[in-house]
Formats: C-alpha cells, sequence, structure tokens
C-alpha cells in the first residue's frame, strides 16, 4: 500500500506554506525520522521529517513552490515490496484521504449558550439552639482544626512558625504538643515551595492545612494554587483531587504598611477551581473551617488579623459544622440591605446601630462564602429593601463590589430603587500614616454615608 | 560536624561493559535478554508513537503546544526500569513519553492529544495535562518547574504513610534554574523526602543553552548547597541510566533524603511542533541521531551479542507501528467531548 505524505502545518496558526527543498528524488528509500523535505512559512524554515518507510514513488509538488496548503499531499512512498509505480498510481486514492482527514472537528459553542447549571442552594443555617461558648476567633480556629486532625489522621498543619512557636499570630496555639512533629510542621521561609509541596501531598491522598504567615506572602505561592491545586482536578477529567486548606491572616492589619495590608478575596474569588470563604465571627471561624478541612476541594480561607482577639459565641457541640456558600442575615431589617464579610460585617453592624437611631432599619448580610457566593440570599434581601450597599476593605475595582452589583444587575433589577453604592478601600497602596491609613480603609461613618445615599436621605 | 561533602563524579558507566556485551548492564550481570528486549521494545514505542503525534499536528488534528520526546527515550525508560508501580512518577509538559514507559494506554494518550473523549483526561487537558491515578502518573504540568515542589510532596505523602515509596520527579534544564525548584530540594533534604530528581538535560531550555542560562552547567551539582548528592549520567545509553538509577533510588527508598541525577540527553525535534531550532546547527543534530541514539546503541548491542536478529527486530517495529496506528486511529474516531463536559470537573462534589 503506497503512503502519502501530507503538507504539514508546523504551527497552530499555519495554513500553507513554500515547499522549499526536497532532500529526496523518486527511487530514495526514506527511513523514520530522516528529513524529506523542507518548507518555509512567513516565521521560519523547518525540516519535513518521514514519519513512514519506504521508498519515494512520486514527488507531487515541485521544490519552490509557494502557497502549498495543509494536509495537501506533497509525495507518495511506496511501502517495501510495492513497486513505485504502483503506490504512484495509488495517488488519487491519497488525495481523497486528506480531504477526509478531518480539518478540526470542532463545533463551537458559543459561551453563553451553555449556560452554567444552576448551582445548588445549599441548605440554610438552622438557627443554633444548643448550648455555647464564649470564645475568640484565634481559639476557634484553633479548636476547628484541632477537631479535625483527632478525627482523620491524614490531615496535617505546615506553614511558618506553625510549631514551636505556636503561630505568628498564636492561632495554632498547642497543637505541636497535642499531635506531635509529625503533623504540625514548621517550614522554611519559602511560601512557592511549601504551597507546591502541601499540592503534591495532597494529590498523594493526604489532607493539608497550609497556613501563611499572612495572605500577603500568597502571592508567592500563587502560581501553585492556581495552575495546580484550582485546575487538576478539570484537566485531569476528575481524576485527579487536591482537597487542601490555604489559611491565614487577609487585609490590612494595624500600620504595616502597603505590602503587608492588602485584601485577596477578589484575587481568589476569580479563579473556578477554588473555594474562598472569609469568616467575621467565632463561629464563623470554627463553623467554616472544619468545612473547609472537610471539603475535598482547595480552599482560600481568609481570615482577619484584627479579629482573632474578639469573642463570640459558639456552639460547643463538636459536630457544629457550616454550611458553604450560603451568608448569614446577621442583622434583620427592612430600609437598606448593606452586605459585608470578614472584619467589615462588624463595622457595618456598628453602622446599622447608628442608621437606626436614624430611622433607617438596615439589614445586614454576612457573606461568610465569596465563592461559591449566596446571590440568593441577598436578592430575597433587596426585593425587601430595594437598596443595596457593598462593603469590602479591598480596592474598589473589579472588587467583591463590583460583582456584586452586576449580580444584582443581572437578578434584581426590577427590585432596586437606587443604584447601588460600593464602600471599599481606596484605590491607593495602604499608607503608613494613622490618619492616611484611617482615610484609605472603609469606617462605620462611610458605610452609614453609603446607606444614607441609596435611601435619599 | 557538617554533612560530608557531596562528592560529584562523573558516571562513565556505559564503557565499563564493553568487554562483556552478553551481560551487558554496566558492572551488572543480572540484565536478562528479555530486558534488554523490553527497553528496546519500551523506547520504540515511544519513538513511534511521536512521530505519529508530529504527523497528526501536522495534519492539524492535535492543536495548541506539542513537546516531543524524541531522542530522549532511554532516560524515562531507564528509569522506570528501577521502579515499583507504586512509585509516583511526575514530570514537565514533555510527558508522552513518561506516560506510554507508566504503562499507559497509547490509545488514550493519543486521543487526549487530539482533545477527544477517548483521552487521558477526556479532552480537557490536552499534550500537557494528563494523568493517571491507577499508574500513579501525576502528570503533565505546563509550567516550568512547578512539578517538582508537588513531585516532593507526593514524596512527603509517603513518608508521611510510613510507605516505602518514591518519588520520581523529572524536569529539564530549563527548569533548573527556577526559584521553586530550590525551594523543595531544600525542604527534600532538610526532612530527608524520598524523591529521586532526574534533571533531563537536554541541552536546550527552548532556544537558550544551558551555558547561556546556567551560570554553573554542571546540574549534578545544583543540590550540593543542601547537601543532596549527584552524578552525571549518560542519558543516551538505557543501562548507563538503569545503573545510575538503581542507586538513585535505593538511596531515597533507604530514607537517606533526596539524589539528584543529570541525564545528558538530546532531543531531536525542536522545543515544540512549531519551533524551528535555529539556535543549534544541522551537524549537532545528526552527530546525535547518528552516532548517538538510544534505539540505534541498544539495538546494536543486542544485534552484536547475538540476542536477535534483524527478524525479530523487525517483527518488533512491525508490532509497534501496529499499536500506535491504531491509536492514531481511534484518536481521530473518538467523539469531542460532550458539551456537558464544560462543567464538569470544576469542583468535586459540586
Amino acid at each position: 500500500m503506497s503512503i502519502p505524505v501530507l503538507m504539514p502545518a508546523l504551527s497552530p496558526t499555519m495554513t500553507e506554506g513554500k515547499l522549499a527543498k526536497w532532500h529526496v528524488k523518486v527511487g530514495d528509500a526514506v527511513k523514520s525520522g530522516q528529513v524529506i523535505c523542507e518548507i518555509e512559512t512567513d516565521k521560519a524554515t523547518m525540516e519535513v521529517e518521514a514519519v513512514d518507510e519506504g521508498v519515494v514513488a512520486q514527488i507531487l509538488i515541485e521544490e519552490g513552490t509557494e502557497g502549498v496548503a495543509v494536509n495537501t499531499p506533497i509525495c507518495v512512498l511506496a511501502e517495501e515490496g510495492e513497486s513505485a509505480a504502483d503506490a504512484a498510481k495509488a495517488t488519487p486514492a491519497a488525495a481523497t484521504r486528506s480531504e477526509q482527514a478531518p480539518a478540526q472537528a470542532t463545533t463551537p459553542v458559543p459561551a453563553a449558550a451553555v449556560p452554567a447549571p444552576p448551582a445548588a442552594a445549599p441548605a440554610s443555617e438552622p438557627e443554633w439552639t444548643g448550648k455555647t461558648v464564649h470564645m475568640t476567633v484565634r481559639e476557634a480556629l484553633r479548636d476547628a482544626m484541632a477537631e479535625e486532625m483527632r478525627s482523620d489522621g491524614t490531615i496535617f498543619l505546615m506553614g511558618e512558625e506553625v510549631a514551636q512557636y505556636h503561630g505568628a499570630y498564636k492561632v495554632s496555639q498547642g497543637l505541636l504538643e497535642e499531635f506531635g512533629d509529625k503533623r504540625v510542621i514548621d517550614t522554611p521561609i519559602t511560601e512557592h515551595g511549601f504551597a507546591g509541596l502541601g499540592v503534591g501531598a495532597a494529590f498523594g491522598g493526604l489532607r493539608p492545612i497550609v497556613e501563611f504567615m499572612t495572605f500577603n506572602f500568597s502571592m508567592q505561592a500563587m502560581d501553585q494554587i492556581i495552575n495546580s491545586a484550582a485546575k487538576t482536578h478539570y484537566m485531569s477529567g476528575g481524576q485527579m483531587t487536591c482537597p487542601i486548606v490555604f489559611r491565614g491572616p487577609n487585609g490590612a492589619a494595624s500600620r504595616v504598611g502597603a505590602q503587608h495590608s492588602q485584601c485577596y478575596a477578589s484575587w481568589y474569588a476569580h479563579v473556578p477551581g477554588l473555594r474562598v470563604l472569609a469568616p467575621w465571627s467565632a463561629a464563623d471561624a470554627k463553623g467554616l473551617l472544619k468545612a473547609a478541612i472537610r471539603d475535598p476541594n482547595p480552599v482560600i480561607f481568609l481570615e482577619n488579623e484584627m479579629l482573632y482577639g474578639q469573642s463570640f459565641d459558639v456552639p460547643e457541640d463538636p459536630d457544629f459544622v457550616l454550611p458553604i456558600g450560603k451568608a448569614k442575615i446577621e442583622r434583620v431589617g427592612k430600609d437598606v440591605t448593606i452586605v459585608a464579610f470578614s472584619i467589615m460585617v462588624g463595622k457595618a453592624l456598628q453602622a446599622a446601630e447608628e442608621l437606626a437611631k436614624q430611622g433607617i432599619d438596615a439589614e445586614v448580610i454576612n457573606l461568610r462564602s465569596l465563592r461559591p457566593f449566596d446571590t440568593e440570599t441577598i436578592v430575597t434581601s433587596i426585593k425587601k429593601t430595594n437598596r443595596l450597599v457593598s462593603v469590602e476593605e479591598g480596592w474598589p475595582f473589579a472588587g467583591i463590589g463590583s460583582e456584586l452589583a452586576a449580580q444584582m444587575m443581572e437578578h434584581a433589577f426590577d427590585w432596586l430603587d437606587a443604584p447601588v453604592k460600593r464602600v471599599a478601600g481606596l484605590d491607593v497602596p495602604l499608607p503608613y500614616a494613622a490618619n492616611l491609613e484611617r482615610m484609605a480603609l472603609p469606617q462605620s461613618d462611610n458605610i452609614i454615608e453609603a446607606a444614607r445615599a441609596v435611601c435619599n436621605r | 560536624m557538617a554533612k560530608p561533602a557531596v562528592k560529584p563524579k562523573v558516571e562513565s558507566l556505559a564503557a565499563k561493559s564493553k568487554s562483556s556485551p552478553k551481560s551487558s548492564g554496566p558492572g551488572d550481570n543480572s540484565i536478562s535478554a528479555e530486558e534488554l528486549k523490553a527497553y528496546y521494545r519500551s523506547m520504540l514505542l515511544i519513538r513511534r508513537f511521536e512521530e505519529r503525534a508530529g504527523q497528526l499536528y501536522g495534519m492539524g488534528l492535535i492543536g495548541g503546544f506539542c513537546h516531543l520526546y524524541i531522542g530522549q527515550e532511554a532516560v524515562v525508560v531507564g528509569m522506570q526500569s528501577t521502579i515499583n508501580d507504586k512509585d509516583a512518577v511526575i514530570t514537565s509538559y514533555r510527558d508522552h513519553g513518561h506516560m506510554l514507559a507508566c504503562g499507559m494506554e497509547p490509545k488514550g494518550v493519543m486521543s487526549e492529544l487530539t482533545g477527544r473523549s477517548g483521552g487521558y483526561s477526556r479532552g480537557k487537558g490536552g499534550s500537557m495535562h494528563m494523568f493517571s491515578r491507577e499508574k500513579n502518573f501525576y502528570g503533565g504540568h505546563g509550567i516550568v518547574g512547578a512539578q517538582v515542589p508537588i513531585g516532593t510532596g507526593l514524596a512527603f505523602a509517603h513518608k508521611y504513610n510510613g510507605s516505602k515509596n518514591v518519588s520520581l520527579t523529572y524536569f529539564g534544564d530549563g527548569s533548573a534554574n527556577q526559584g521553586q525548584v530550590y525551594e523543595a530540594m531544600n525542604m527534600a533534604a532538610l526532612w530527608k523526602l524520598p524523591v529521586v530528581y532526574i534533571i533531563e538535560n537536554n541541552r536546550y531550555g527552548m532556544g537558550t543553552s544551558v551555558e547561556r542560562a546556567s551560570a554553573t552547567t554542571e546540574l549534578f551539582r545544583h543540590g550540593e548547597a543542601f547537601g543532596i548528592p549527584g552524578v552525571r549520567v549518560d542519558g543516551m545509553d538505557v543501562l548507563a541510566v538503569r545503573a545510575a538509577g538503581e542507586k538513585a533510588v535505593e538511596h531515597a527508598r533507604s530514607g537517606a533524603g533526596p539524589y539528584i541525577l543529570e541525564m545528558q540527553t538530546y532531543r531531536y525535534r525542536g522545543h515544540s511542533m512549531s519551533d524551528p531550532a535555529k539556535y543549534r546547527t544541522k551537524e549537532e543534530v545528526d552527530k546525535y541521531r547518528t552516532e548517538r541514539d538510544p534505539i540505534d546503541h541498544l539495538r546494536k548491542r543486542m544485534l552484536d551479542a547475538g540476542l536477535v536478529d534483524e527478524a525479530a527486530l523487525k517483527a518488533v517495529d512491525a508490532e509497534l507501528r501496529k499499536i500506535v496506528g491504531d491509536a492514531a486511529e481511534f484518536a481521530q474516531h473518538s467523539p469531542e467531548p460532550d458539551p456537558s463536559e464544560l462543567w464538569t470537573d470544576i469542583l468535586v462534589g459540586a
């Protein structure tokens, strides 16, 4: 049987080229891998190698021919034992075959035509009626890790200063003593390296909790978080899973300057394949961190240093776990909806108290989860209040508030009586000076002002 | 007291065995004719598969980037002979050879190259992103050097679980300049993780030669700062690779920590399909092909030793051509993924 050799595409975009030179002539024996000709495109000259063995029976495209289309037969090889003449006769068949060689049988599907399947709304959080204990956010985080580590030996904690130092912010107090240095591991200062090592351990069947001393340093590790942790389940057609939690304090602390004061909420919430959680209270911290550790996916868990020392009531039951993807209405109101997450929930509640004195009854929603995003709870609230203010510490451009505004445009346009108002950190690197820092971060007064504005007051 | 200094050495393993062609293993008489034939077959399967992949790329059936392994076959085949099927393997985007050597099906690999539902990632990964949990092949990674911390993490998991398994973590001379590689090496040495770093030095990171990219070109010494032993190996000789690999794997498996093997190898094709490879001379490529080819080398060795005859080798070639031809055929007729696949496998259980 004769073998046609087709004009190859040498790059994803090549459609035609010049057959610059033949290295073989009719009658030559050709081996696999042997260079048979050279092809020129506007970008480069490349050699074409034979894939099959045989004898050159016919050269169909002369040297120097320009504009030879990809997949055009350029020569014919006769297989061993076949005469060159027979092979040459078979050429028309070869041509037919090349026509059949499918030019990418792609059926492009416009993105909009394939809607994302509706995310199943997670079950609402049942009102907690059991016993509670008063504890700090710091203790709640530690207890969440300890409880989960007790029940699953594949969970381990790694990060800078997490073991012997008990955490740079003392979150992992007591864990080394209870679980030993096999499961509570001090790393060198090497974020990219240990984030990647954690991803590999998760691929290998463990459930790592990776602490970033602060999320500012996760930028060193972002490639591993996004390209390796978030995308591999998809790229492997579902074969590989990466059950890992990246946690640590996020956002501004207090007067540590621009490099150590940044909110990563919208950065990570942008990425499919990640879950992104941001607790406010100690109950959030405990219930969501337990959920994050149990989740089979990579989870970004954004804590806040300023909240570590604040105390809240937390359900005592060790089986208390919060659903991922469900926001919480922290204060019921009827005049305006204020949506916030992390430390800004506290500021929003303060603002609501002040607004109440001014006769504005605000509903405050604690997002808790940024990806998945609980659109439903917010839309339901807007149907009641018809007004929305978003609050975040991060920068305004392409922030969580921008996403919220877009979502409400799509899902609650007809119920809005005023444009959505965003309260966000100012669009500047965070300054060091106390007065400037305060001016750059959202304060209760800014929230009050925004709420009054959407209420036309 | 500091650890004893690492004593780098260049192994000229292949030379040692010249006097005893029948036993053929460098300093090791245990390599049987059957093993040699198996290595020959594995290397030739990779060669034929890659030639066919190049052809399908030329026909527009494979898209995007496609990095062929032709010329480097001895490295992965030699190393694979030193591990068991519970050991982990991970590499970069030049991964087709590694998958075949791990025992993954040519049909599944080729169909992933064509982006079809019969591919290992059901068409969602492509040439650079393929995995097999069953074969302990952990990818297939498209970001230069990213697989090195991940492979180190696989070794961490082995140690954590108390298993005696190792992680073979492959990367190229290009990756050898990435920061995260050294972050990983430091932790591997610090925690004595069972990982063998295999640097496939094919002399060019895309178009930049090692000499133009690395301040010190003895890549096997790049772990010295962490006390990681390393050797340079003739990566064009499958038996030299095997001999060095056995030592390295034994070292890692024994709990002594990581080991570096610098495989001196060569890729005959460009960095990817669209690379005309103008940064090196035709003479250089020809010299490797005609004088150093790993498959020709083993073939001659087996013929000289009377272990096989031409007819037997021809039969192997015919069998492999059929396997590769069937894979190519399958890969062209496997249906494209269903549009619903767009929305699956983003999250587990969602």
